[in-house]
């Protein structure tokens, strides 16, 4: 769920502008470094806060 | 991104039961927000899946190895895998309602969407969703059954899609 709901906000957003992202998906990190790869959008910080998840994603495209 | 040629995932759904109807929509799902195009056939007990209202329960028949493990009480209860024998998972009257009664309450527990919840995703990302016209023949389902967002078709309309696809699962 965590790379369809980023999916979701980063469509509605402009090419150049970051998204930060939390999640408690314990599957999220590696889950969205592959949705980075896919989509080439990049992903500049994923950190693991202890139970949540921190991401920072620039769209590209 | 948008000059490449988009990958593809091709599924194809065969089972109804709740446990069965997780992971093509969680994989369809997922591949969409990745950008790839996705198409969904079902077909067999799968078919159900397009109705408008998913009815989906657990059933422990068939599953010998399935887990029973209660979504309430302390962590070490929790944690402990019941051992139902066969003869009352498939046998007491009403067990098939409880034992989904409690994945529902695990899968709410953990955060995880229900099944609607997924389907309404892949309907919003454009996944395409094949109904299997010859299931509905033998079974007796009507289109007006399914959700808008339906085709209906046959093996080879899935296998035309499928031709093109980098990844294609039957599930």
């Amino acid at each position: 769920m965590p790379v369809v709901k980023t999916k979701k906000a980063i469509k509605g957003m402009e090419i150049g502008q970051n998204l930060e992202m939390i999640s408690t998906d314990p599957g999220s990190i590696p889950d969205m470094q592959a949705w980075a790869r896919q989509t080439k959008h990049d992903l500049l910080e994923s950190e693991d806060q202890g139970g949540k998840f921190r991401f920072l994603i620039k769209k590209t495209h | 991104m948008s000059d490449d040629k988009p990958k593809r995932l091709a599924l194809i759904s065969s089972q109804g039961t709740l446990d069965w109807a997780y992971p093509p929509f969680i994989l369809a799902s997922a591949a969409a927000a990745m950008d790839w195009e996705v198409s969904i056939f079902f077909t067999f007990y799968g078919l159900p899946l397009l109705k408008k209202d998913i009815d989906a329960n657990v059933s422990p028949a068939g599953n010998p190895a399935m887990p029973m493990k209660m979504p309430f009480g302390s962590k070490g209860f929790q944690s402990i895998n019941w051992p139902i024998p066969n003869v009352i998972s498939n046998n007491v009257p009403g067990f098939e309602s409880v034992a989904t009664g409690l994945m529902k309450k695990t899968f709410k527990n953990k955060g995880v969407a229900t099944v609607q919840e997924l389907r309404d995703m892949c309907v919003e990302m454009d996944v395409e969703m094949i109904g299997c016209q010859m299931t509905m023949d033998v079974f007796g389902f009507e289109k007006q059954e399914f959700i808008e967002h339906a085709n209906i078709g046959g093996a080879a309309t899935f296998l035309e899609f499928a031709a093109d696809a980098d990844v294609s699962l039957f599930v």
